[in-house]
């Protein structure tokens, strides 16, 4: 203590403001609980001041485009799961469209409500993970903790439709693979009413409102309408910004055109806007779900075009041609008529897009994934830009990006 | 109505809209399962998409696509997936190139190409031309050759473990225990296009433009002498089990009496 005196006043030594710090470049991950995955991002600091940011993504690049050409379209499903693990029924639903429409085959209504109301049960689980993860970014431990109990939830319901906990491959082309008992549906409903509002509500009223979640989020990487558009935004991304664009209104598939929900928007574009977004979707999400268990119809949960979905096991035991679907279907799978879509859903994260190019074969010619994590990553740098090191995390956080969907 | 994809409307004479706004710079206009695709001239890609968002309300660009047709004297296709988001519309547009021509970079038009363009070179090998920071995206660091074409193997040509001798990680030569399984689906019936063992004996141009019928004598082309035999064995083998049945009948009957 009595150095540090005599050292400043010194006239012949250089002061703190006198010494001119050189730029330094860090490695942000890709071991880094924080960067959500395989993420590496070389930052150019200056001090604790971001200048730039170089993400490097395809840490966790699998080809999985690659391996799907050399599947049939129904051994190619599963794939979709494993993109963006934490939304798998989200990604699936854009990849059965997409065969759809170049087939041109109709699915039955029981199917099409099973498949909105597993895709809403999906954006919950989704933005639980996020929310949770976004809020422990910034500091915050307990709500994750309630948050996940949410998520856990959501993956039984998922185990007890499919079987599966994460990777359910559920939706097919022509329908889903299985029907649900009533007992979940209820269990759902209930859920709903109960459970969710009260726990999420609980984990929210702890975030929302706080100082410090506040100063760590409001006014931070702030997104103008127009660069919102020109990077490529959407979902919760673009809405933030302002404009109201949500493929589930605008562009409806399945039966979205008859369900009533809101579309939250924000005002200023910031990452707390960007939370809050994701708040209220948690919200609509729980009303779509309701009302599709409250419209849903008996029926078929697949259609009935046999040169496209495989008859049940019961049939296939006494009827020889349910056999024969059976095995053929299995086999060697369903021929796509030659021509090529773009199909994109709104799936937790924004725009998810599938560009299937079909050559009339058993096999996809070529399958075009659009991420919606590539062109939020890729704003990384200029949200980035003039802001503190710490708040990298609550960008990245706020963006919501996993990189099996990024890197396929 | 079939299916249940996202329903786009296209608007009531777009496509003649677009085909009179881009003039000779368009080559082809195609609306197939709904879905507009336009071809444009390579070198005019800027221009194109510049009027597109500023003239034709396509204010997003979603994606670029690689194809690969190795058949095509210009191998890949290089499709940009447009949006609109006042006008609630989707469009194609697509150019073709090879390996050697570079594309001019839209980069200038929308920010968001840049690494949509980094992935078509790092995946296909088309060169972009202006782009600012042309390099690999998905691959591994020092990767060699362009994976998503279709002449690159599924497998790869190397592979990557940790050395315990070396202390690092070192890179060999693809070597798989079990080889890749491929399944020939093509029913014989609908015809496979390869040769299958002894076929290769059988005279090659040998083409069959009717299908042959028999229903007449004259048809079965065995010649005049062969076909009044075979008239001649037929007529017997019908005729002898019925005397057969009658002279074997009669003394049955007898026996019984």
């Amino acid at each position: 203590m009595n150095e540090l005196p005599e050292m400043i006043t010194s006239k012949n030594e250089e002061t703190v403001g006198d010494i001119e710090i050189q730029n330094y470049t860090l490695n942000f991950g890709p071991q880094h609980p924080a960067a959500h995955g395989v993420l590496r991002m070389v930052m150019e600091l200056d001090g604790e001041i971001v200048e730039r940011i170089d993400p490097h993504v395809g840490l966790l690049h699998r080809g999985t485009e690659k391996l799907i050409e050399y599947k049939t379209y129904l051994q190619a499903l599963p794939y979709f799961d494993r993109l963006d693990y934490c939304s798998p029924l989200g990604m699936e639903h854009s990849y059965v469209l997409a065969i759809e429409k170049l087939l041109d085959l109709d699915v039955p209504k029981r199917a099409q409500y099973l498949r909105v109301l597993f895709a809403e049960l999906t954006r919950i689980c989704n933005h639980m993970l996020n929310i949770g993860a976004h809020v422990m970014d910034v500091g915050a431990m307990s709500p994750n903790l309630w948050v996940f109990e949410l998520r856990e939830d959501c993956l039984n319901f998922f185990e007890r439709a499919s079987g599966a906990r994460m990777h359910s491959a559920y939706y097919r082309p022509g329908g889903v693979h299985q029907d649900v008992p009533l007992k979940l549906l209820t269990d759902i409903s209930e859920w709903c009413e109960t459970r969710l509002p009260k726990l999420f509500g609980d984990a929210m009223s702890l975030v929302i409102d706080n100082r410090i979640f506040k100063q760590r989020n409001v006014d931070i990487a702030t997104v103008s309408k127009e660069d919102a558009i020109a990077w490529g935004f959407s979902g919760p991304m673009i809405r933030a910004a302002g404009i109201a664009w949500d493929i589930r209104k605008s562009q409806p598939y399945d039966v979205y055109a008859d369900m009533n929900f809101e579309i939250p928007v924000g005002t200023k574009g910031d990452c707390y806007d960007r939370f809050m977004v994701r708040v209220e979707e948690v919200y609509q999400s729980a009303k779509i779900i309701q009302q599709c268990i409250r419209d849903i119809p008996d029926g078929p949960i697949a259609s009935d075009d046999r040169k496209i979905v495989p008859p049940k096991r019961a049939e296939m035991k006494s009827s020889m041609e349910s056999l024969i679907h059976h095995f053929k279907l299995y086999t060697e799978g369903f021929h796509v008529p030659a021509g090529e879509v773009y199909v994109a859903t709104e799936s937790p994260k924004g725009e998810f897009g599938v560009y299937l190019v079909a050559d009339g074969s058993n096999k996809p010619y070529r399958c075009k994934i659009r991420p919606t994590a590539f062109s939020h990553l890729q704003a990384m740098d200029f949200m980035s830009r003039g802001h503190m090191l710490s708040d990298a995390t609550a960008i990245l956080g706020a963006m919501d990006i996993v990189f099996g969907e990024c890197d396929r | 109505m079939g299916h249940n994809a996202p329903q786009i409307d296209n608007p009531k004479g777009a496509i003649n809209a677009l085909k009179k706004a881009l003039g000779k710079n368009c080559l082809n206009v195609a609306l197939a399962n709904d879905e507009i695709s336009l071809t444009i001239k390579p070198d005019s890609i800027v221009e194109v998409m510049t009027l597109l968002r500023d003239e034709h309300e396509y204010q997003q660009l979603v994606e670029i696509a690689g194809v690969d047709y190795p058949d095509r004297s210009l191998r890949f296709e290089i499709c940009y997936h447009l949006l609109s988001l006042t006008k609630n519309h989707r469009l194609r547009v697509k150019i073709s190139t090879d390996e050697d021509m570079p594309v001019p970079t839209v980069t200038n038009v929308w920010p968001v190409a840049d690494w949509l363009e980094r992935e078509v070179f790092d995946l296909y090998g088309v060169l972009f031309d202006g782009h600012p920071d042309l390099r690999r995206i998905l691959t591994d660091y020092g990767f060699k050759g362009h994976p998503f074409r279709k002449d690159f193997p599924l497998t790869g040509y190397v592979e990557m473990r940790y050395s315990e001798e070396a202390k690092r990680v070192v890179y060999e030569p693809v070597k798989l225990a079990q080889d890749f399984r491929s399944f020939d689906f093509m029913s014989p019936w609908e015809g496979a296009d390869y040769i299958l063992p002894g076929d290769e004996k059988a005279p090659k141009d040998v083409a069959v433009k009717t299908a042959k019928t028999t229903d007449k004598l004259s048809k079965t082309g065995a010649g005049k002498a062969a076909n009044i035999e075979a008239a001649k064995k037929s007529d017997k083998a019908v005729k002898k089990p019925v005397k057969k049945v009658a002279k074997k009948a009669t003394p049955k009957k007898g026996a019984k009496k």
